[in-house]
Protein backbone atom coordinates (compact mmCIF):
# COMPACT_ATOMS: atom_id res chain seq x y z
CA UNK A 1 0.00 0.00 0.00
CA UNK A 2 2.40 2.68 1.16
CA UNK A 3 6.12 2.61 0.56
CA UNK A 4 6.75 2.10 4.26
CA UNK A 5 4.72 -1.05 4.64
CA UNK A 6 6.20 -2.42 1.43
CA UNK A 7 9.58 -2.58 3.15
CA UNK A 8 8.13 -4.71 5.91
CA UNK A 9 6.26 -6.93 3.51
CA UNK A 10 8.05 -10.26 3.75
CA UNK A 11 8.59 -12.38 0.67
CA UNK A 12 7.38 -15.98 0.86
CA UNK A 13 10.87 -17.48 0.83
CA UNK A 14 12.21 -15.39 3.73
CA UNK A 15 11.05 -17.68 6.53
CA UNK A 16 12.36 -20.94 4.96
CA UNK A 17 15.62 -19.10 4.28
CA UNK A 18 15.90 -17.94 7.90
CA UNK A 19 15.21 -21.46 9.16
CA UNK A 20 17.69 -22.90 6.69
CA UNK A 21 20.46 -20.53 7.75
CA UNK A 22 19.78 -21.26 11.43
CA UNK A 23 19.89 -24.98 10.81
CA UNK A 24 23.12 -24.66 8.86
CA UNK A 25 24.64 -22.64 11.70
CA UNK A 26 23.78 -25.36 14.23
CA UNK A 27 25.07 -28.05 11.90
CA UNK A 28 28.42 -26.27 11.61
CA UNK A 29 28.72 -26.01 15.39
CA UNK A 30 27.83 -29.70 15.78
CA UNK A 31 30.54 -30.66 13.30
CA UNK A 32 33.05 -28.30 14.88
CA UNK A 33 32.48 -29.91 18.28
CA UNK A 34 32.66 -33.38 16.75
CA UNK A 35 36.03 -32.48 15.23
CA UNK A 36 37.13 -30.97 18.58
CA UNK A 37 37.60 -27.52 17.08
CA UNK A 38 35.26 -26.28 19.78
CA UNK A 39 35.27 -27.33 23.42
CA UNK A 40 32.14 -29.20 24.40
CA UNK A 41 32.41 -27.84 27.96
CA UNK A 42 32.03 -24.29 26.68
CA UNK A 43 29.49 -24.79 23.97
CA UNK A 44 27.00 -27.66 23.99
CA UNK A 45 26.23 -29.78 21.00
CA UNK A 46 23.13 -28.42 19.26
CA UNK A 47 21.71 -31.94 19.23
CA UNK A 48 21.93 -32.09 23.03
CA UNK A 49 20.47 -28.61 23.32
CA UNK A 50 17.62 -29.77 21.16
CA UNK A 51 16.82 -32.68 23.46
CA UNK A 52 17.22 -30.47 26.53
CA UNK A 53 14.18 -28.49 25.40
CA UNK A 54 11.94 -31.29 26.52
CA UNK A 55 13.63 -31.27 29.92
CA UNK A 56 13.37 -27.53 30.53
CA UNK A 57 9.72 -27.57 29.63
CA UNK A 58 8.68 -30.64 31.60
CA UNK A 59 11.14 -30.77 34.52
CA UNK A 60 12.12 -27.16 34.94
CA UNK A 61 8.66 -25.84 34.01
CA UNK A 62 10.10 -22.97 31.99
CA UNK A 63 6.61 -21.96 30.94
CA UNK A 64 5.71 -20.79 34.43
CA UNK A 65 8.93 -18.73 34.46
CA UNK A 66 7.81 -17.29 31.13
CA UNK A 67 4.54 -16.27 32.71
CA UNK A 68 6.43 -14.41 35.46
CA UNK A 69 8.54 -12.58 32.89
CA UNK A 70 5.44 -11.81 30.92
CA UNK A 71 3.72 -10.29 33.95
CA UNK A 72 6.75 -8.12 34.65
CA UNK A 73 6.92 -6.91 31.05
CA UNK A 74 3.21 -6.22 31.24
CA UNK A 75 3.74 -4.17 34.40
CA UNK A 76 6.42 -2.11 32.68
CA UNK A 77 4.16 -1.69 29.61
CA UNK A 78 1.35 -0.33 31.75
CA UNK A 79 3.80 2.17 33.22
CA UNK A 80 4.95 3.18 29.73
CA UNK A 81 1.39 3.57 28.48
CA UNK A 82 -0.09 5.33 31.47
CA UNK A 83 2.90 7.33 32.70
CA UNK A 84 5.43 7.81 29.89
CA UNK A 85 2.94 8.68 27.11
CA UNK A 86 1.00 11.20 29.22
CA UNK A 87 4.30 12.68 30.39
CA UNK A 88 5.38 13.08 26.75
CA UNK A 89 2.04 14.67 25.91
CA UNK A 90 2.51 17.08 28.78
CA UNK A 91 6.04 18.01 27.71
CA UNK A 92 4.85 18.60 24.14
CA UNK A 93 2.32 21.21 25.23
CA UNK A 94 4.82 23.97 25.92
CA UNK A 95 8.17 24.56 24.32
CA UNK A 96 9.70 25.62 27.66
CA UNK A 97 8.68 22.34 29.26
CA UNK A 98 10.50 20.36 26.62
CA UNK A 99 13.48 22.71 26.79
CA UNK A 100 13.61 22.26 30.55
CA UNK A 101 13.09 18.49 30.62
CA UNK A 102 14.15 17.20 27.24
CA UNK A 103 17.83 16.94 28.08
CA UNK A 104 17.09 14.91 31.20
CA UNK A 105 14.93 12.52 29.24
CA UNK A 106 17.64 12.11 26.61
CA UNK A 107 20.27 11.65 29.31
CA UNK A 108 18.15 8.90 30.83
CA UNK A 109 18.17 7.14 27.45
CA UNK A 110 21.96 7.02 27.54
CA UNK A 111 22.26 6.02 31.20
CA UNK A 112 23.01 2.35 31.98
CA UNK A 113 20.12 2.12 34.41
CA UNK A 114 20.47 -1.64 34.82
CA UNK A 115 23.75 -1.09 36.64
CA UNK A 116 21.91 0.84 39.32
CA UNK A 117 20.01 -2.28 40.36
CA UNK A 118 21.45 -2.37 43.90
CA UNK A 119 19.90 1.02 44.51
CA UNK A 120 16.50 -0.21 43.39
CA UNK A 121 16.91 -3.31 45.54
CA UNK A 122 17.29 -1.06 48.54
CA UNK A 123 14.21 0.96 47.65
CA UNK A 124 11.83 -1.76 46.41
CA UNK A 125 13.34 -4.87 47.99
CA UNK A 126 14.04 -8.13 46.18
CA UNK A 127 10.64 -8.17 44.52
CA UNK A 128 9.14 -8.12 41.03
CA UNK A 129 8.50 -4.44 41.63
CA UNK A 130 12.23 -3.74 41.40
CA UNK A 131 12.35 -5.47 38.04
CA UNK A 132 9.27 -3.66 36.76
CA UNK A 133 10.56 -0.25 37.80
CA UNK A 134 13.99 -0.73 36.22
CA UNK A 135 12.40 -2.03 33.00
CA UNK A 136 9.97 0.87 32.97
CA UNK A 137 12.82 3.37 33.35
CA UNK A 138 14.83 1.89 30.47
CA UNK A 139 11.76 2.09 28.22
CA UNK A 140 10.79 5.53 29.43
CA UNK A 141 12.99 7.76 27.22
CA UNK A 142 12.13 6.40 23.77
CA UNK A 143 8.45 6.55 24.57
CA UNK A 144 8.61 10.12 25.85
CA UNK A 145 10.89 11.33 23.07
CA UNK A 146 8.79 9.79 20.28
CA UNK A 147 5.57 11.08 21.85
CA UNK A 148 6.92 14.63 22.00
CA UNK A 149 8.26 14.30 18.45
CA UNK A 150 4.93 13.01 17.16
CA UNK A 151 2.94 15.79 18.75
CA UNK A 152 5.23 18.67 17.84
CA UNK A 153 5.53 17.45 14.25
CA UNK A 154 1.82 17.52 13.50
CA UNK A 155 1.54 19.44 10.23
CA UNK A 156 0.41 23.03 10.67
CA UNK A 157 -2.23 22.70 7.97
CA UNK A 158 -3.97 19.89 9.88
CA UNK A 159 -4.07 22.09 12.97
CA UNK A 160 -5.43 24.90 10.79
CA UNK A 161 -8.22 22.64 9.55
CA UNK A 162 -9.19 22.07 13.17
CA UNK A 163 -9.09 25.78 13.88
CA UNK A 164 -11.16 26.55 10.79
CA UNK A 165 -13.88 24.28 12.17
CA UNK A 166 -13.64 26.13 15.48
CA UNK A 167 -12.74 23.06 17.52
CA UNK A 168 -12.36 23.34 21.27
CA UNK A 169 -8.90 22.65 22.70
CA UNK A 170 -10.07 19.21 23.79
CA UNK A 171 -11.54 18.38 20.34
CA UNK A 172 -8.42 19.66 18.65
CA UNK A 173 -6.33 17.27 20.75
CA UNK A 174 -8.62 14.27 20.47
CA UNK A 175 -9.55 14.59 16.80
CA UNK A 176 -6.38 16.00 15.27
CA UNK A 177 -3.23 16.12 17.40
CA UNK A 178 -3.49 12.66 18.92
CA UNK A 179 -4.41 10.68 15.77
CA UNK A 180 -1.77 12.56 13.79
CA UNK A 181 0.87 11.74 16.42
CA UNK A 182 -0.22 8.15 16.96
CA UNK A 183 2.16 6.43 14.49
CA UNK A 184 5.14 8.10 16.20
CA UNK A 185 3.79 7.26 19.65
CA UNK A 186 3.41 3.59 18.70
CA UNK A 187 6.91 3.52 17.32
CA UNK A 188 8.20 4.87 20.63
CA UNK A 189 6.15 2.37 22.57
CA UNK A 190 7.49 -0.49 20.50
CA UNK A 191 11.09 0.63 21.08
CA UNK A 192 10.40 1.15 24.78
CA UNK A 193 8.89 -2.31 25.16
CA UNK A 194 11.84 -3.95 23.46
CA UNK A 195 14.20 -2.22 25.90
CA UNK A 196 11.92 -3.14 28.79
CA UNK A 197 11.82 -6.81 27.77
CA UNK A 198 15.61 -7.04 27.54
CA UNK A 199 15.96 -5.33 30.90
CA UNK A 200 13.46 -7.62 32.61
CA UNK A 201 15.42 -10.72 31.62
CA UNK A 202 18.75 -9.11 32.49
CA UNK A 203 17.66 -8.00 35.96
CA UNK A 204 16.03 -11.39 36.67
CA UNK A 205 19.39 -12.92 35.91
CA UNK A 206 21.30 -10.39 38.01
CA UNK A 207 19.18 -10.66 41.16
CA UNK A 208 18.18 -14.32 40.77
CA UNK A 209 14.53 -13.57 40.95
CA UNK A 210 11.49 -14.25 38.88
CA UNK A 211 11.29 -15.52 35.34
CA UNK A 212 13.37 -16.44 32.34
CA UNK A 213 16.55 -14.63 33.34
CA UNK A 214 16.42 -16.40 36.66
CA UNK A 215 16.09 -19.92 35.22
CA UNK A 216 18.96 -19.30 32.79
CA UNK A 217 21.07 -18.30 35.78
CA UNK A 218 20.05 -21.34 37.83
CA UNK A 219 20.78 -23.78 35.02
CA UNK A 220 24.16 -22.18 34.44
CA UNK A 221 25.02 -22.49 38.14
CA UNK A 222 24.16 -26.18 37.99
CA UNK A 223 26.48 -26.37 35.03
CA UNK A 224 23.74 -27.99 33.00
CA UNK A 225 25.08 -26.58 29.75
CA UNK A 226 22.63 -28.09 27.23
CA UNK A 227 19.68 -26.93 29.33
CA UNK A 228 21.24 -23.47 29.80
CA UNK A 229 21.62 -23.03 26.08
CA UNK A 230 18.16 -24.42 25.47
CA UNK A 231 16.74 -21.89 27.94
CA UNK A 232 18.64 -19.09 26.19
CA UNK A 233 17.25 -20.18 22.83
CA UNK A 234 13.85 -20.26 24.44
CA UNK A 235 14.28 -16.64 25.61
CA UNK A 236 15.32 -15.59 22.13
CA UNK A 237 12.27 -17.34 20.68
CA UNK A 238 9.95 -15.66 23.18
CA UNK A 239 11.48 -12.26 22.37
CA UNK A 240 11.04 -12.80 18.65
CA UNK A 241 7.41 -13.74 19.14
CA UNK A 242 6.91 -10.74 21.40
CA UNK A 243 8.38 -8.29 18.85
CA UNK A 244 6.39 -9.84 16.03
CA UNK A 245 3.28 -9.50 18.14
CA UNK A 246 4.02 -5.80 18.78
CA UNK A 247 4.56 -5.20 15.08
CA UNK A 248 1.21 -6.80 14.29
CA UNK A 249 -0.52 -4.87 17.04
CA UNK A 250 0.93 -1.61 15.76
CA UNK A 251 -0.22 -2.31 12.22
CA UNK A 252 -3.64 -3.24 13.43
CA UNK A 253 -4.04 -0.15 15.59
CA UNK A 254 -2.89 2.43 13.05
CA UNK B 1 -23.73 42.39 -15.21
CA UNK B 2 -24.03 38.65 -15.65
CA UNK B 3 -26.88 37.78 -17.90
CA UNK B 4 -26.64 34.00 -17.74
CA UNK B 5 -26.62 33.74 -14.00
CA UNK B 6 -28.83 34.56 -11.12
CA UNK B 7 -32.43 34.02 -12.07
CA UNK B 8 -35.05 35.70 -9.89
CA UNK B 9 -34.60 33.01 -7.23
CA UNK B 10 -31.92 33.85 -4.74
CA UNK B 11 -30.46 32.16 -1.69
CA UNK B 12 -31.92 32.33 1.76
CA UNK B 13 -35.29 33.70 0.65
CA UNK B 14 -34.32 37.31 1.17
CA UNK B 15 -34.11 38.81 -2.27
CA UNK B 16 -31.95 41.69 -1.11
CA UNK B 17 -28.60 41.27 -2.82
CA UNK B 18 -26.57 41.42 0.35
CA UNK B 19 -23.05 40.25 -0.50
CA UNK B 20 -21.94 36.98 1.08
CA UNK B 21 -18.48 38.36 1.72
CA UNK B 22 -17.34 41.91 2.21
CA UNK B 23 -13.64 42.64 2.53
CA UNK B 24 -13.18 46.22 3.65
CA UNK B 25 -9.74 47.91 3.50
CA UNK B 26 -8.06 44.87 4.94
CA UNK B 27 -4.31 44.98 5.71
CA UNK B 28 -1.84 42.59 7.22
CA UNK B 29 1.63 43.50 8.37
CA UNK B 30 4.00 40.73 9.48
CA UNK B 31 6.81 41.54 11.89
CA UNK B 32 9.89 39.70 10.69
CA UNK B 33 13.55 39.74 11.66
CA UNK B 34 14.29 42.06 8.77
CA UNK B 35 11.60 44.57 9.71
CA UNK B 36 7.90 44.67 8.99
CA UNK B 37 6.47 43.20 5.81
CA UNK B 38 3.22 44.44 4.37
CA UNK B 39 1.67 41.26 3.01
CA UNK B 40 -1.79 42.64 2.23
CA UNK B 41 -2.39 46.36 1.88
CA UNK B 42 -5.84 47.92 2.06
CA UNK B 43 -7.75 45.46 -0.11
CA UNK B 44 -11.49 45.86 -0.60
CA UNK B 45 -13.90 43.75 -2.61
CA UNK B 46 -17.05 41.75 -2.14
CA UNK B 47 -18.52 38.48 -3.31
CA UNK B 48 -22.21 38.23 -4.12
CA UNK B 49 -24.48 35.22 -3.55
CA UNK B 50 -23.87 32.37 -6.01
CA UNK B 51 -20.93 34.16 -7.49
CA UNK B 52 -17.52 32.64 -8.19
CA UNK B 53 -14.73 35.14 -7.65
CA UNK B 54 -11.05 34.40 -8.12
CA UNK B 55 -8.15 36.22 -6.56
CA UNK B 56 -5.12 35.96 -8.78
CA UNK B 57 -1.59 37.15 -8.18
CA UNK B 58 2.03 36.09 -8.52
CA UNK B 59 3.70 33.78 -6.02
CA UNK B 60 4.33 35.45 -2.69
CA UNK B 61 2.00 38.41 -3.26
CA UNK B 62 -0.05 37.64 -0.16
CA UNK B 63 -2.78 35.34 -1.45
CA UNK B 64 -2.55 32.80 1.35
CA UNK B 65 -2.39 35.64 3.84
CA UNK B 66 -5.65 36.98 2.43
CA UNK B 67 -7.10 33.45 2.62
CA UNK B 68 -6.18 33.15 6.30
CA UNK B 69 -7.55 36.61 7.01
CA UNK B 70 -10.92 35.84 5.43
CA UNK B 71 -11.07 32.43 7.10
CA UNK B 72 -10.45 34.11 10.46
CA UNK B 73 -7.25 32.17 11.17
CA UNK B 74 -5.08 35.32 11.18
CA UNK B 75 -6.25 38.59 12.71
CA UNK B 76 -5.96 41.57 10.34
CA UNK B 77 -3.71 44.51 11.20
CA UNK B 78 -6.51 46.79 10.10
CA UNK B 79 -9.75 46.66 8.18
CA UNK B 80 -12.90 44.58 8.46
CA UNK B 81 -14.29 41.39 7.00
CA UNK B 82 -17.91 40.29 7.19
CA UNK B 83 -19.87 37.25 6.06
CA UNK B 84 -23.57 37.73 5.36
CA UNK B 85 -23.38 40.92 7.36
CA UNK B 86 -21.73 39.32 10.39
CA UNK B 87 -18.20 40.41 11.27
CA UNK B 88 -15.46 37.78 11.07
CA UNK B 89 -13.37 37.83 14.24
CA UNK B 90 -12.19 34.24 14.08
CA UNK B 91 -13.13 31.01 12.35
CA UNK B 92 -16.69 31.33 11.16
CA UNK B 93 -19.18 28.49 10.61
CA UNK B 94 -20.42 30.12 7.40
CA UNK B 95 -17.02 29.76 5.78
CA UNK B 96 -15.32 26.50 4.75
CA UNK B 97 -11.64 26.55 3.96
CA UNK B 98 -9.88 24.33 1.45
CA UNK B 99 -6.15 24.65 1.97
CA UNK B 100 -3.27 24.94 -0.50
CA UNK B 101 -1.40 22.12 1.21
CA UNK B 102 -2.82 18.66 1.46
CA UNK B 103 -5.16 18.81 4.40
CA UNK B 104 -7.30 15.69 4.60
CA UNK B 105 -6.77 13.44 7.60
CA UNK B 106 -4.60 10.45 6.63
CA UNK B 107 -6.04 8.36 9.49
CA UNK B 108 -9.64 8.66 8.30
CA UNK B 109 -11.17 7.08 5.24
CA UNK B 110 -12.95 9.18 2.62
CA UNK B 111 -16.41 9.08 4.21
CA UNK B 112 -15.10 9.92 7.65
CA UNK B 113 -13.03 12.77 6.28
CA UNK B 114 -16.01 14.28 4.51
CA UNK B 115 -18.33 13.68 7.48
CA UNK B 116 -15.88 15.38 9.86
CA UNK B 117 -17.70 18.74 10.10
CA UNK B 118 -20.95 16.91 10.87
CA UNK B 119 -19.28 14.67 13.41
CA UNK B 120 -18.05 17.63 15.45
CA UNK B 121 -21.57 19.02 15.40
CA UNK B 122 -22.90 15.80 16.88
CA UNK B 123 -24.83 14.51 13.85
CA UNK B 124 -25.53 10.75 14.32
CA UNK B 125 -23.28 8.38 12.40
CA UNK B 126 -25.76 7.00 9.87
CA UNK B 127 -27.13 10.41 9.06
CA UNK B 128 -23.77 12.10 8.62
CA UNK B 129 -22.46 9.29 6.42
CA UNK B 130 -25.44 9.55 4.15
CA UNK B 131 -24.95 13.29 3.97
CA UNK B 132 -21.24 12.82 3.24
CA UNK B 133 -21.99 10.36 0.43
CA UNK B 134 -23.91 13.03 -1.39
CA UNK B 135 -20.90 15.33 -1.51
CA UNK B 136 -18.53 12.49 -2.31
CA UNK B 137 -20.67 11.75 -5.31
CA UNK B 138 -20.72 15.41 -6.25
CA UNK B 139 -16.93 15.55 -6.52
CA UNK B 140 -16.98 12.28 -8.48
CA UNK B 141 -15.55 9.93 -5.88
CA UNK B 142 -18.40 7.45 -5.49
CA UNK B 143 -16.98 3.99 -4.99
CA UNK B 144 -14.02 5.36 -3.01
CA UNK B 145 -15.93 5.98 0.22
CA UNK B 146 -13.97 3.44 2.21
CA UNK B 147 -10.56 4.12 0.71
CA UNK B 148 -7.86 5.66 2.86
CA UNK B 149 -6.10 8.80 1.63
CA UNK B 150 -2.92 6.86 0.92
CA UNK B 151 -4.85 4.87 -1.67
CA UNK B 152 -5.90 7.99 -3.58
CA UNK B 153 -4.13 10.22 -6.10
CA UNK B 154 -3.30 13.84 -5.30
CA UNK B 155 -6.25 15.09 -7.33
CA UNK B 156 -8.64 12.75 -5.56
CA UNK B 157 -7.34 13.86 -2.18
CA UNK B 158 -8.01 17.50 -3.02
CA UNK B 159 -11.53 16.53 -4.10
CA UNK B 160 -12.03 14.92 -0.70
CA UNK B 161 -10.91 18.20 0.88
CA UNK B 162 -13.45 20.08 -1.25
CA UNK B 163 -16.21 17.61 -0.36
CA UNK B 164 -15.35 18.05 3.33
CA UNK B 165 -15.55 21.82 2.85
CA UNK B 166 -18.95 21.49 1.21
CA UNK B 167 -20.32 19.06 3.80
CA UNK B 168 -20.78 21.81 6.38
CA UNK B 169 -22.94 23.64 3.82
CA UNK B 170 -21.07 26.92 4.11
CA UNK B 171 -22.32 30.21 2.75
CA UNK B 172 -18.86 30.73 1.30
CA UNK B 173 -16.42 28.09 0.08
CA UNK B 174 -12.96 29.55 0.36
CA UNK B 175 -10.24 27.74 -1.60
CA UNK B 176 -6.50 28.47 -1.65
CA UNK B 177 -4.89 27.09 -4.83
CA UNK B 178 -6.57 23.72 -4.36
CA UNK B 179 -5.18 22.34 -7.60
CA UNK B 180 -1.74 23.97 -7.53
CA UNK B 181 0.06 20.66 -7.06
CA UNK B 182 -1.73 18.92 -9.94
CA UNK B 183 -0.90 18.63 -13.61
CA UNK B 184 -2.66 20.84 -16.13
CA UNK B 185 -5.00 18.19 -17.57
CA UNK B 186 -6.19 17.04 -14.17
CA UNK B 187 -6.61 20.65 -13.18
CA UNK B 188 -8.87 21.40 -16.17
CA UNK B 189 -11.01 18.33 -15.54
CA UNK B 190 -11.32 19.14 -11.85
CA UNK B 191 -12.33 22.62 -12.92
CA UNK B 192 -15.28 21.02 -14.71
CA UNK B 193 -16.18 19.17 -11.53
CA UNK B 194 -16.11 22.40 -9.56
CA UNK B 195 -18.33 24.08 -12.14
CA UNK B 196 -20.88 21.25 -11.97
CA UNK B 197 -20.85 21.30 -8.19
CA UNK B 198 -21.24 25.05 -8.15
CA UNK B 199 -24.26 24.88 -10.48
CA UNK B 200 -25.89 22.16 -8.47
CA UNK B 201 -25.47 23.81 -5.08
CA UNK B 202 -25.50 27.42 -6.25
CA UNK B 203 -22.41 27.64 -4.09
CA UNK B 204 -20.72 30.98 -3.54
CA UNK B 205 -16.99 30.52 -4.03
CA UNK B 206 -13.87 32.57 -3.48
CA UNK B 207 -10.99 30.85 -5.25
CA UNK B 208 -7.41 31.87 -4.74
CA UNK B 209 -5.09 30.92 -7.58
CA UNK B 210 -2.06 31.88 -9.58
CA UNK B 211 -3.33 30.07 -12.66
CA UNK B 212 -4.87 32.34 -15.29
CA UNK B 213 -6.70 29.57 -17.16
CA UNK B 214 -8.24 28.23 -13.99
CA UNK B 215 -9.35 31.70 -12.90
CA UNK B 216 -11.08 32.47 -16.22
CA UNK B 217 -12.55 28.97 -16.58
CA UNK B 218 -14.29 29.15 -13.22
CA UNK B 219 -14.99 32.77 -12.36
CA UNK B 220 -17.57 35.46 -12.78
CA UNK B 221 -15.06 38.04 -11.64
CA UNK B 222 -11.33 38.07 -11.13
CA UNK B 223 -9.53 40.16 -8.53
CA UNK B 224 -5.97 40.82 -9.67
CA UNK B 225 -3.43 41.42 -6.91
CA UNK B 226 -0.19 43.37 -7.15
CA UNK B 227 3.11 42.15 -5.72
CA UNK B 228 4.51 43.75 -2.54
CA UNK B 229 2.56 45.23 -1.14
CA UNK B 230 -0.35 42.96 -1.98
CA UNK B 231 -2.90 45.44 -3.24
CA UNK B 232 -5.96 45.20 -5.39
CA UNK B 233 -4.84 46.04 -8.89
CA UNK B 234 -8.00 45.51 -10.88
CA UNK B 235 -11.27 43.61 -10.92
CA UNK B 236 -12.17 41.99 -14.24
CA UNK B 237 -15.65 40.74 -15.15
CA UNK B 238 -15.64 37.49 -17.07
CA UNK B 239 -18.63 37.53 -19.40
CA UNK B 240 -18.34 34.03 -20.77
CA UNK B 241 -21.54 32.02 -21.15
CA UNK B 242 -22.56 29.48 -18.52
CA UNK B 243 -22.74 26.57 -18.08
CA UNK B 244 -19.10 26.29 -19.02
CA UNK B 245 -16.85 23.34 -19.56
CA UNK B 246 -13.12 23.12 -19.96
CA UNK B 247 -13.61 23.24 -23.74
CA UNK B 248 -14.05 26.94 -23.35
CA UNK B 249 -10.29 27.39 -22.98
CA UNK B 250 -9.86 27.08 -26.72
CA UNK B 251 -12.36 29.81 -27.57
CA UNK B 252 -11.28 33.15 -28.92
CA UNK B 253 -12.92 35.14 -26.15
CA UNK B 254 -11.09 33.07 -23.60
CA UNK B 255 -7.84 33.93 -25.28
CA UNK B 256 -8.65 37.63 -25.06
CA UNK B 257 -9.21 37.33 -21.31
CA UNK B 258 -5.95 35.46 -20.91
CA UNK B 259 -4.11 38.23 -22.75
CA UNK B 260 -5.81 40.88 -20.67
CA UNK B 261 -4.97 39.26 -17.33
CA UNK B 262 -1.47 38.32 -18.35
CA UNK B 263 -0.91 41.95 -19.26
CA UNK B 264 -1.76 42.91 -15.68
CA UNK B 265 0.10 40.05 -14.11
CA UNK B 266 3.30 40.14 -16.13
CA UNK B 267 4.45 43.33 -14.49
CA UNK B 268 3.68 42.00 -11.01
CA UNK B 269 5.16 38.58 -11.65
CA UNK B 270 8.42 40.06 -12.88
CA UNK B 271 8.57 42.25 -9.77
CA UNK B 272 8.14 39.07 -7.76
CA UNK B 273 10.88 37.29 -9.68
CA UNK B 274 13.27 40.20 -9.26
CA UNK B 275 12.59 40.23 -5.52
CA UNK B 276 13.17 36.47 -5.30
CA UNK B 277 16.41 36.76 -7.29
CA UNK B 278 17.79 39.56 -5.13
CA UNK B 279 16.80 37.65 -1.99
CA UNK B 280 18.78 34.69 -3.29
CA UNK B 281 21.71 36.93 -4.19
CA UNK B 282 21.95 38.30 -0.64
CA UNK B 283 21.90 34.92 1.05
N1 LIG C 1 3.54 34.07 9.30
C1 LIG C 1 4.30 34.87 8.54
N2 LIG C 1 5.26 35.63 9.10
C2 LIG C 1 6.02 36.46 8.35
N3 LIG C 1 5.91 36.57 7.01
C3 LIG C 1 5.00 35.84 6.38
C4 LIG C 1 4.13 34.94 7.12
N4 LIG C 1 3.31 34.34 6.23
C5 LIG C 1 3.64 34.83 5.03
N5 LIG C 1 4.63 35.73 5.10
C6 LIG C 1 5.21 36.49 4.00
O1 LIG C 1 4.18 37.23 3.40
C7 LIG C 1 4.30 37.22 1.98
C8 LIG C 1 3.04 36.68 1.37
O2 LIG C 1 2.94 35.30 1.67
P1 LIG C 1 1.71 34.42 1.19
O3 LIG C 1 1.95 33.05 1.67
O4 LIG C 1 0.47 35.09 1.60
O5 LIG C 1 1.89 34.49 -0.39
P2 LIG C 1 1.13 33.66 -1.53
O6 LIG C 1 0.68 34.65 -2.51
O7 LIG C 1 0.14 32.76 -0.95
O8 LIG C 1 2.32 32.82 -2.15
P3 LIG C 1 2.25 31.39 -2.92
O9 LIG C 1 1.74 31.67 -4.30
O10 LIG C 1 3.67 30.96 -2.94
O11 LIG C 1 1.35 30.51 -2.15
C9 LIG C 1 5.52 36.39 1.66
O12 LIG C 1 6.59 37.26 1.42
C10 LIG C 1 5.77 35.59 2.91
O13 LIG C 1 7.13 35.34 3.08
MG1 LIG D 1 -0.16 30.66 -0.98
Amino acid sequence: MTAKSAIFQKEKWVIPLQLGVTFLFFAIIEIAIELKWLNEYVLSRPSKIFFAFHRIIVEESILSYTAVTFMEVLGASLGLIFIAIPFGILLAQKKVLWQAWGDWVSALAAAPIVLLYPLFLVVFGRSPMTIIVIAFLTGFSPVVIKTVEGITNVRQVLKDVGRSFNLSAYQQFKLITLPAALPAIFLGLRLGLIYAMITVVAVEYLIDLGGLGNIVGELAERYDLPATYAAMCFVVGVSILFFAFLERLEKWLT
Amino acid sequence: MKVNKKPAVSVGGASSEQPVLVVDKISKVYQTNSGSLIAVDGMSFSVNPQEVVSVIGPSGCGKSTLFNLIGGLTPPSSGKISVSGMPVNGPHPSISMVFQEESIFPWRNVVNNVAFPLEINGVPKAEREEHARRFIQMVGLEGFENHTPSQLSGGMRQRVAIARGLASEPKLLLMDEPFAALDEQTRLLLGDKVIQMQQELKQTILLITHNITEAIQLSDRIVVMSYRPGRLKRIIDIDLPRPRTSEIVSSEEFGRYVAMIWDDLREEASKGMAAADSARATT
